[in-house]
Parts: structure tokens; sequence; C-alpha cells
């Protein structure tokens, strides 16, 4: 078994594409339905974090700007890490997502984690 | 109280707390000591009531008279008082001066710094269990051994490797410090939870027996939380969860002892005074921000409770699942979440998460299985009904299945 980072990504920035408060309180039982699946099959390594949309990013010669970075409007929301098998079996997991099916257009990452062993 | 009844029921209640006392004051190395001088006061008990009639003050009686057998010992056994005069927490080197306190708070104090120094985890945690009944609740061999269903040479072996083994690491018998409870309360409350288990799911026919068992490792909890610095919510949470299980032991089991399920169960038996009692330490539990595996088990049992199937019932069990499994995974924690979302979101839904689980050495995991399955693809549902029946060990399990296979077959 390795560890996959599941990184979810959502565009912050466009105003349409954003969640009112009803919408957030409604992702929350999906989410955690979810979360609770990977658990219940002791396949989740950590339930990581959820993030606030705003952030920094800081750049060589002391430049700090409010991330996200300008380029993409996408910013990270949160993170778990999975074990599985393989590659496949971490994107078969992360298609379980409920983000992937909202209107406001969630994306999983998924990078293996690289094991100090 | 009759005097057939009143010596046991004292031994039960008294003999932990005077060896308690006395071990917090003798230490580690002379736990023996105090057993002896224990059990030869309840000795002289049986002799003397049985000729001159019960004392006016049984306890009384038998904390004076311990004190003395106490004073005695150590005025006989001069090296024995020499050397514990160097450790004894008084301080006092004539055997005649010391002060033997059994008053209820010093009872409470040793009692506390006993249930630190038994759950230690330097012996294994069956030595732990088997400790904390000897030591804290009175219990004696046979009944240690009747509850682990195990013999008595067994429970001695284990008890006295225990002891030694306590010793050899010279662990004291204290009050813990601040620092300390926090970090060895997880360890005392994981024994304590465990005593409570081995109660209630014990396969041991002896009913009293096992409510034995659950009562005293619910008043070892309240013991903790009847002091101020081990009353914390997490303490409360896994009182409250206790409480809840304990509501419903009059309902589950029938007069051979064995299991009656949840929703075949008399809800009259319920004992809506300890539902009450683990409602309250509940709220007890809800201040702070620590959210401990007890207080989302507690949570859980706590929907148990209310026996009206809605779906405000299963979505909270099944979300409180959710997070438990997050702390800790276990397989029953897996099976019961996948129940709950079968009840909350369909069995649809649950038969997809229920493969995943692939328990495949589990007869409870095809007895899921097999209910799941039950009025969507019933041969499906037998199938699995037959292999948890061969994967199943006790009578009640099978009996179970096999109701749930005739069922379907109606």
């Amino acid at each position: 078994m390795d560890e996959f980072l599941l990184i979810f990504r959502r565009d912050t920035e466009t105003k349409e594409n954003q969640p009112s408060p009803a919408d957030m309180q409604a992702s929350i039982k999906p989410w955690q339905d979810w979360i609770g699946g990977i658990a219940a099959q002791n396949k989740l390594a950590s339930s990581g974090n959820r993030l606030h949309p705003e952030g920094k990013v800081v750049r060589p010669n002391n430049v700090v700007i409010n991330g996200p970075y300008a380029e993409i409007k996408e910013a990270i929301g949160g993170f778990i890490i999975v074990r599985a098998a393989d590659f496949d079996e971490a994107v078969e997991m992360a298609k379980g997502c409920p983000g992937l099916k909202a209107p406001w257009h969630v994306n999983v990452e998924v990078k293996r984690v690289i094991s100090n062993a | 109280m009759k005097e057939k009844e009143l010596l046991p029921h004292l031994f039960r209640t008294e003999y932990r707390k005077i060896v308690a006392v006395l071990c917090y004051l003798f230490g580690i190395e002379h736990i023996e000591t105090a057993e002896d001088i224990v059990s030869d006061t309840f000795l002289s008990a049986t002799e003397l009531w049985s000729q001159k009639g019960i004392p006016d003050n049984p306890t009384g009686w038998l904390y004076t008279v311990a004190k003395n057998k106490t004073k005695n010992h150590l005025k006989h056994h001069s090296i024995f008082t020499q050397k514990l005069a160097v450790e004894l927490k008084y301080g006092a080197a004539d055997s005649e001066e010391i002060e033997i306190d059994l008053s209820s708070k010093s009872i409470n104090d040793s009692q506390l710094a006993m249930i630190f120094t038994v759950c230690n985890p330097c012996i294994s945690i069956e030595s732990q269990i088997a400790l904390a009944l000897n030591l804290l609740c009175g219990f004696g061999i046979q009944e240690i051994a009747d509850a682990f269903l195990t013999s008595k040479e067994v429970i001695y072996k284990r008890l006295n490797r225990a002891k030694e083994k306590l010793k050899a690491e010279k662990i004291k018998i204290e009050q813990p410090t601040a620092t300390e409870i926090d970090e060895r309360l997880d360890t005392v409350l994981t024994t304590l939870y465990l005593l409570f288990s081995e109660g209630y799911y014990s396969t041991s026919q002896n009913t009293v027996l096992r409510k034995d068992l659950c009562a005293e490792a619910m008043r070892l909890v309240y013991l903790l939380i009847e002091n101020i610095d081990t009353n914390q919510p997490v303490v409360n949470a896994l009182l409250s969860l206790m409480c809840f299980h304990a509501s419903r032991f009059e309902a589950r089991l029938n007069d051979k002892g064995e299991v009656i399920l949840y929703e075949d169960q008399d809800t009259n038996l319920w004992n809506q005074e300890l539902i009450s009692k683990g409602e309250y330490f509940l709220e007890q539990a809800s201040k702070g921000n620590y959210l401990s595996k007890y207080h989302l088990e507690a949570g859980i049992a706590y929907w148990h409770t209310q026996k009206e199937d809605t779906i405000q019932k299963w979505d909270g069990i099944l979300q409180l699942y959710n997070r438990l499994l997050q702390i800790e995974y276990s397989p029953i924690a897996a099976l019961n979440r996948t129940y709950a979302l079968a009840k909350a979101n369909g069995k649809e839904e649950a038969i997809i998460e229920a493969e995943k689980l692939a328990l495949t050495d589990n007869h409870f995991y095809y007895s899921l299985l097999g209910n799941l399955y039950t009025g969507i693809d019933d041969i499906k549902a037998i199938q699995h009904f037959q292999t948890a029946l061969k994967l199943a060990q006790s009578k009640t399990d099978k009996a179970t299945i096999q109701r749930n296979i005739e069922k379907i077959m109606l």
C-alpha cells in the first residue's frame, strides 16, 4: 500500500461559480459520507484539513501577492491522504469525491507520497 | 442485612478500600502484605461475628481491626518497618505513631492513585484488567477466572507476574500530577473501557458476574469524575457511553444469558434512569474542544436509546461513525457504519460501500451483506448468510443467521 495525497481545488474567483452558504451546508453530508466510506475501508491515512479560500504567495525578492496565482483561478480548498495499492485505485477513490459533481467545479489532484522506508 | 449477606457485601465494598489505603501507605513493594492484612481482618470478622454477633458499626470495626493488625505487623517485622520507615509517606519511624487514615478522602485518594498504578502500560492489558478486578474491585481469583473463562491457575499466575513487573519497574503508588494525568488518562480510560466491555460482551453465561463487571467499571470511572483533576470531558463521555449501554443490560440478554438483538429487545426493559444519567454525563462531556472517540461512541449509544426509526436518527448515527472511523478504524465500526448508511441513504448505496470493505474472514460482514441484499436479491442474500453461517462460531450467532435465512425463505 502506498499513500496518495488528494488535493481538492476549485475556482474561488469567478462569481457565478461560488457556492452559497446553503450549498456549503448541504455539501457537508456527501463529503463526510465519502470520507467515512474511505475510512471504513481502513484506507484513510489522514483526514487532512479544509482551507480558507484566501491565501498569500511569497515569491523571491520578498514579493508577496494575494494568492492564488493570478494566472489561474483555482485555489486549494483542502486535502486528505489515502492508502491505495496503486495509482489506479487512488484515482478510483478520487472519482468518488462529491465535489466533482458540484456546480462549482472541484477537481482532485492525486499525488503519490514518497515513503521514507 | 443478615450476617450471611453482610460479610460478602462488606468484602466487596470495603476490602478494596482498605487494600488501597495500605498499598498507598506501604508502596508497591508490599502489596501482598497489604492484601494479607486485609484478608486476615475479614477472617477475624468471620470468626468473631459468628460467635459474638455483628458489631454496631461493622465497617468501623473492620477499619479498627485493620489498623491494629497493620500496627502489629509493623511492630513484629522490624526489618520491614525500618526499610519502610524511609519510604513511608508519613515519615514516622515508630510504628505506634503511624497513622492509618481510613477517612473517605484518604480512601478516594488512595483508590485514584491505585487506578493509575494498575493501569500502567508496562503490564499487558489483560493483566491490567485482572489486577484492577483484584485490587480495585475486590474480586477473588475464582471470580476473575470465571469472567475471563479461564482457570484459577492462569489468573493466579497473571496477577503475580503483573505485581512482580510493577515492583521490578518500581512503579510508585502516588497521586498523579496534572502532567501525569494528561499523559496517562487515556491508558486508564482504555483499561476501564475494556473492563466494561469484558462484562458487556463476555461470552460467560454468568449474568450476575457480567453485571458486576460493568458496575465496577462504571464505579471506577465515577471515581475519576469525583476527583477534580480527573473530572475531564473525556471521562464524562466514557461514563455517558457506559450508562447508555448499561441501560439495555436487562433487555439484551434472555434468562439463559444469550444475546437478544437490538431490534428484538423489549424497550420496557430499558433502564430510563441510566439513560437520563447518560444524557447528563454527555452534557458534562460537551465542555471543551477535544472530541474523543468516547464522545462519538456515546453519541451513537444515545441514538440507540431512541427506539423510533427515523432518518434523523440513522443519519445522526452515520455521521458519528464517519467521524469515529477517521479517529480510529475498527472492522466492527466499519460494518456498523455501513448498516447506518443503508438506513440513512438506502440499501443500493450501502451494498456498493459494503462490498469495498472486503472483511472476508468476518461472519458479521456476510451477515451485513445478507441483510442488505434481502429484498433486493434474495438468492444473493441467502448465499451471504450461508457464508456467514460457516464462519460463525457461537451458537447464538449461528441461530441468529439461521433465523435470517428462514425469514427470506418464508
